[in-house]
């Protein structure tokens, strides 16, 4: 009953458009279209005629998509916000997941729904996933600069690794500043006197 | 003195500038306003956010806050407008093609006549113009209409408008997209140094005084907090003032740039506060007056007057009754509390909160709270002249 809602979903992020797209056929709904190129925005829509439109939040084309919906004189199909006043916790939840949804030709809510609710699940994953990722690569670059801190100052001090390291924390905690930022900073300095 | 926090979105444009000052040069601290500046990719997401409570305030264009008071778009609220953040500062360029066949037909380009750049628009031929604005609920949309369908050659079919956001207008231009734009600037100097259009046009052109970006909030919030309304608009009064005195121009210029917010160089964000533009790569640049005002001529008071211009072409559009869109476009500009602010400032304040649109050819005395204030110019290309209060 599900499987004829067309669904476009457009997504630069390969990664982010696959678990989406998976999560949709899961939930039994097969005819589901990516896109990245903003480009082709406008084209697509007016060719793959789809219901539903699946866009993140933090996209500058929805602006593209809301002209499509708003402007008096478009020739092309009304493009409307869905997520408004129709369903107002709904709508909460879709944008606190980085998701906004159009709906083109008047869907039913109860029909939309359910699509939603699977797409929002898989945005939370996926930007869950992101962060934590994000994250582990943060750590992993600062290590690398308080490293090259710590190297600066067994040479040019002549002390071991555990005194360079202490005396980044030490001078780290007297000026009330992280560890990593005084790091930088030494770094920093060393680049601009060589 | 323990400061409010309140979060206000933006959109990275050179106008977000009072918004910026007011939080670098701590005007909004001494207002007592811890106060966050929340990037947003579009206008969307920005008109979102504010409808749903996420930020306290917005850098909005003009006509959104109307159009969402009317229910157009999509999401409709009461929005308020406490004060106007900038006016004019919108320019139209055409890309090389458009302004090579413009120029067969005997047009040059003065960057100052918009019936002659219209008749060369029309008159270099072909299919439909088509033309990127930042928004559908736009004074750039609004201006292009106001100065296009005057031009003898003008139907509905010979432009095609489309939304493109203003960071994606030199790329789109440059993928051959677009024959032409209307775009705030930096991206204007942007599209001329990247895809080598040409700017034919400043949106002052067409209307000498536009509100062009506003602030923005939700009604029932401003009714609940009055305090932080009456704050933000003293702060961001005090920093347009800093912005308008001229000697203040290079600072300003260096904390645009250096700031996180904008993340532009030093040269792209110079040709809206110097007026020094270069219309084409290779050309001396174009010493253009008033092309963006932050606050002379009275620039920040909400004009109801200004809200019925909105109101009107908005009906227009989308085929509401033309009283009653004016009469909600009026309740938006709330230049009562504008007043209830900066009165027990001592700030000079106009004596009327609607004027007759158009008539100022150029400065131009008017009753004011304290006595006279100077307004003006703000006149349309074509003469025309708006009384809302005539029968």
């Amino acid at each position: 009953m599900q499987i004829d809602l067309t669904i476009l979903v457009v997504e630069r992020d390969k990664t982010k458009a696959h678990e989406i797209i998976d999560a949709l056929m899961d939930g039994g709904w097969n005819n589901v279209t990516v896109i990245s190129s903003p480009t082709a925005l406008e084209r697509t829509v007016k060719d793959l005629d789809p219901d539903i439109i699946l866009i993140d939040l933090a996209n500058p084309d929805r602006d593209t998509l809301e002209h499509l919906g708003q402007v008096a004189n478009a020739r092309n199909r009304p493009v409307a916000m869905f997520v408004d006043q129709t369903d107002e916790i709904m709508t909460q939840a879709a944008i606190s997941a980085g998701l906004s949804a159009y709906v083109v030709n008047g869907l039913q809510k109860d029909r939309i729904k359910p699509v939603l609710e699977t797409a929002i699940a898989r945005f939370r994953m996926v930007e869950k996933m992101q962060s934590e990722l994000d994250a582990a690569k943060q750590a992993l670059s600062d290590r690398k600069m308080i490293d090259r801190a710590k190297g600066l100052l067994i040479r040019a001090r002549g002390i071991s690794e555990d005194e360079a390291y202490g005396l980044l924390r030490k001078t780290a905690m007297d000026q009330g500043r992280k560890v990593i930022d005084v790091a930088t900073a030494l770094v920093t300095a060393a680049e601009l006197l060589q | 003195m323990k400061l409010t926090q309140v979060r206000c979105g933006y959109l990275p444009l050179v106008d977000c500038a009072p918004l910026i000052i007011a939080k670098e040069l701590r005007f909004a601290a001494q207002e007592g306003l811890d106060l966050t500046l929340v990037k947003q990719p579009s206008w969307s997401s920005l008109r979102d956010m504010l409808a749903f409570g996420q930020i306290d305030f917005a850098h909005m264009l003009s006509p959104m806050p109307v159009a969402m008071s009317l229910g157009l778009g999509g999401v409709a609220r009461d929005i308020d407008v406490l004060m106007v953040l900038s006016a004019n500062g919108t320019i139209v360029g055409v890309s090389a093609d458009l302004d090579r066949r413009m120029q067969e037909t005997g047009w040059s380009n003065t960057f100052n006549d918009p019936s002659a750049a219209s008749q060369a628009i029309f008159a270099a031929g072909g299919k439909p113009v088509r033309i990127g604005v930042p928004f559908p609920f736009s004074m750039h949309r609004m201006l292009l209409e106001t100065w296009l369908s005057q031009a003898p050659e003008y139907s509905e079919d010979r432009i095609e408008i489309v939304t493109v956001p203003p960071t994606k207008m030199a790329d789109a231009m440059q993928d051959g997209d677009l024959d032409m734009f209307c775009v705030g600037e930096p991206w204007g100097s942007v599209a001329v140094q990247q895809s080598g259009a040409t700017l034919i046009l400043p949106g002052s052109r067409v209307w000498e005084f536009s509100p062009e970006k506003v602030l923005g909030v939700q009604r029932s919030w401003a009714t609940q907090n009055p305090k932080q309304c009456h704050a933000m608009i003293r702060s961001i009064y005090k920093a347009a003032r800093w912005l308008a005195q001229p000697e203040n121009i290079p600072l300003a210029v260096e904390i645009l740039a250096r700031s996180q917010h904008l993340d532009l160089p030093d040269h792209a964000i110079d040709p809206a506060l110097s007026g020094q533009f270069i219309t084409k790569q290779g050309e001396t640049p174009e010493q253009m007056d008033r092309f963006m005002v932050f606050h002379q001529g009275a620039a920040n008071f909400p004009w109801r007057s200004q809200a019925c211009w909105i109101a009107d072409i908005l009906s227009r559009w989308h085929s509401l009754d033309r009283d009653a869109a004016r009469q909600i476009a009026q309740a938006c500009f709330r230049s009562d509390i504008y007043r209830e602010a900066l009165l027990p400032i001592g700030v000079d304040l106009p004596a009327a909160s609607q004027k007759i649109e158009g008539t100022m050819a150029g400065p131009t005395t008017v009753t004011s709270t304290m006595g006279q204030m100077i307004l003006g110019p703000d006149r349309f290309f074509n003469g025309a002249v708006f009384d809302f209060d005539a029968p």
